[in-house]
């Protein structure tokens, strides 16, 4: 399935976000968006996941969604969104709910996003007993259970210590080499948009515009990358620096 | 820089620690013995005529009294009267209050209504609608059980929508990004969510309930605790009348007890 956002714009209130956004995401494909904090990255990934009505534009997907796609577009959040009086296990189950599985089917695609995820033996615990990198992992359980068309992350790493944010990064590079999925990745960290991504959207400041889309192929060396990245995004992240953040 | 550590160093002064910050901690044996410690000193008091009987009776009268009371059948009389007014007009006050918080914390419609609404009756000490529920409901149980049924459905109000307003914007659209239906979303996600407020509004709620309910009882009731309580006190039987109040203290007790339980059960994932 192919996402296309035709010339997103959108205001929150009197706040110009984005404006004139347009890209099209294709099957398979990991794509980087990236740009200074406040330029409406994760304004445009709600919109594109239908969480959002844009002030003007329009999202369409084309193409038929994967067999066994019971959520067309999943978002991973940065903050997890798990539900602490849920188990593990019950917060993967949550996104399967409403779609009246069969217990087999059911228990199927939870034994197996749990295996991926490596939360097997951690399926009976608590949110709050688990570390960060384990409660993302939940949450990545949790959208790949709905085996989705495009998975929509905002920022997934951002809250977890830089280690872990390492060890997820490695995890997840195996995921969307091994699952095929298509993702949407929104990052402020250069490294993993250069290191995860086939393809990196580069937003101005607020209000957020395409400013530059780079193609990274396999034989790229990732900190030439990294830096290319740095390099556009540098004036942009200076300018939004020095602006106030809430103008009210 | 120096690497010779062992080498004679000017006076040292060692650091010493300050912020231990404030640690109270519960010591049950102490409570045990400042109980026991002012009802002996009390009982030694009664008994050498310092507090006169008719001033505060003997704790040991007191039980007495209360031992009496629990095996003539007085006591079922009364605390069953009590209990179901309480457990009637609790449950009703508190299980409409539940669905107006919740309605008030996710519909704009109702908080719009709604808010002005508890504010304004909230501050209004709600005993005072007793002779109003009378003309209403009648001298019998029906006034009594609204006075509880009113009196707790504000605390639980406020409590319920406030815990709902606690639920974080984020989960909710998650549910809503995982395609859960609005009922769903209450039910998974705004219900739970809430539950630490609403089981706090339990407790508050009770205290509330037994405030009216034996305030009602002696205005008019033949049986119950509160009625029981008024009735020894013009008979000047004043150990019997502490016996009632010693009653609803157990009673208190058990319902704080029984609330922790039920906290402890519903909130183990905390
Ligand atoms: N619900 C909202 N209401 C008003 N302003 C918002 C809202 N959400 C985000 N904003 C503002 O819109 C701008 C873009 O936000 P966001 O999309 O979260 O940016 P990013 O994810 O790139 O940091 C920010 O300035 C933010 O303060
Ligand atoms: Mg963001």
């Amino acid at each position: 399935m192919q996402l296309q956002l035709r010339d997103i714009g959108h205001a929150y209130g009197a706040l110009p976000v984005l404006d004139g956004v347009s890209m099209t995401v294709e099957a398979g494909e990991i794509l980087g968006i990236i740009g200074p904090s406040g330029c409406g990255k994760s304004t445009l990934l709600a919109i594109a996941g239908g969480l959002l009505k844009p002030s003007r534009g329009s999202v369409s997907t084309t193409g038929v969604p994967p067999a066994g796609c019971l959520n067309a577009l999943t978002y991973v959040f940065q903050d997890f969104a798990l539900l602490p009086w849920r188990t593990v296990e019950g917060n993967v189950r949550l996104g399967l709910e409403p779609h009246g599985l069969s217990a087999a089917d059911m228990r199927g695609r939870v034994e197996l996003v749990l295996a991926q995820t490596k939360l097997g033996d951690f399926r009976a615990a608590f949110p709050r007993q688990l570390s960060g990198g384990m409660r993302q992992r939940v949450g990545i359980a949790r959208a790949l259970a709905v085996r989705p068309a495009v998975l929509l992350m905002d920022e997934p790493l951002s809250a977890l210590d830089a280690q872990t944010r390492l060890l997820l990064m490695d995890e997840f590079a195996t995921l969307f080499a091994t699952s095929n999925t298509t993702v949407i990745y929104v990052t402020h960290n250069l490294s993993e948009a250069a290191r995860l991504c086939h393809r990196v959207i580069a937003l101005s400041r607020r209000p957020g515009r395409v400013k530059e889309i780079v193609g990274i192929g396999e034989a790229d060396d990732i900190s030439l990358v990294e830096a290319l990245l740095w390099s556009i995004i540098r004036d942009e992240a200076a300018a939004a620096d020095r602006e106030l953040i809430d103008a009210r | 820089m120096r690497d010779d550590l062992t080498a004679p160093v000017v006076a040292a002064h060692p650091v010493g620690m300050r912020a231990s910050g404030f640690q109270p901690r519960f010591i049950g044996v102490l409570g045990l013995v400042s109980f026991v410690g002012i009802i002996a000193a009390i009982e030694v008091l009664a008994r050498s005529g310092t507090i006169g009987p008719l001033s505060f009776p003997a704790p040991s009268a007191i039980g007495q009294a209360l031992y009496q009371l629990a095996i003539s059948e007085q006591l079922a009389k009364h605390l069953g009267a009590s209990l179901s007014r309480l457990a009637v007009g609790w449950s009703a006050g508190v299980t409409a209050g539940i669905i107006a918080g919740i309605a008030i914390g996710t519909w704009t419609g109702a908080r719009s209504i709604g808010l002005p609404w508890v504010a304004a009756i909230s501050s209004i000490p709600k005993i005072a609608l007793l002779p109003m529920f009378i003309i209403w409901f009648g001298i019998g149980e029906g006034s009594k059980i609204a006075t509880i049924a009113f009196g707790t459905f504000f605390p639980t109000v406020v409590n319920t929508y406030g815990g709902v307003d606690d639920v974080s914007r984020t989960l909710i659209r998650m549910g809503q990004s995982f395609g859960l239906s609005k009922w769903a979303i209450l039910r998974k996600i705004v219900f739970p969510g809430a539950l630490p407020a609403i089981l706090s509004a339990f407790r508050i709620s009770a205290t509330v309930g037994i405030i009216l309910l034996v305030a009602a009882e002696m205005v008019s009731a033949e049986y119950g605790i509160g009625a029981y309580v008024l009735q020894q006190q013009s008979l000047f039987q004043l150990d019997r009348l502490m016996a009632g109040v010693v009653v609803l203290m157990i009673l208190g007790l058990m319902i704080y007890g029984l609330i922790a339980l039920l906290e402890r059960w519903l909130l183990r994932w905390r």
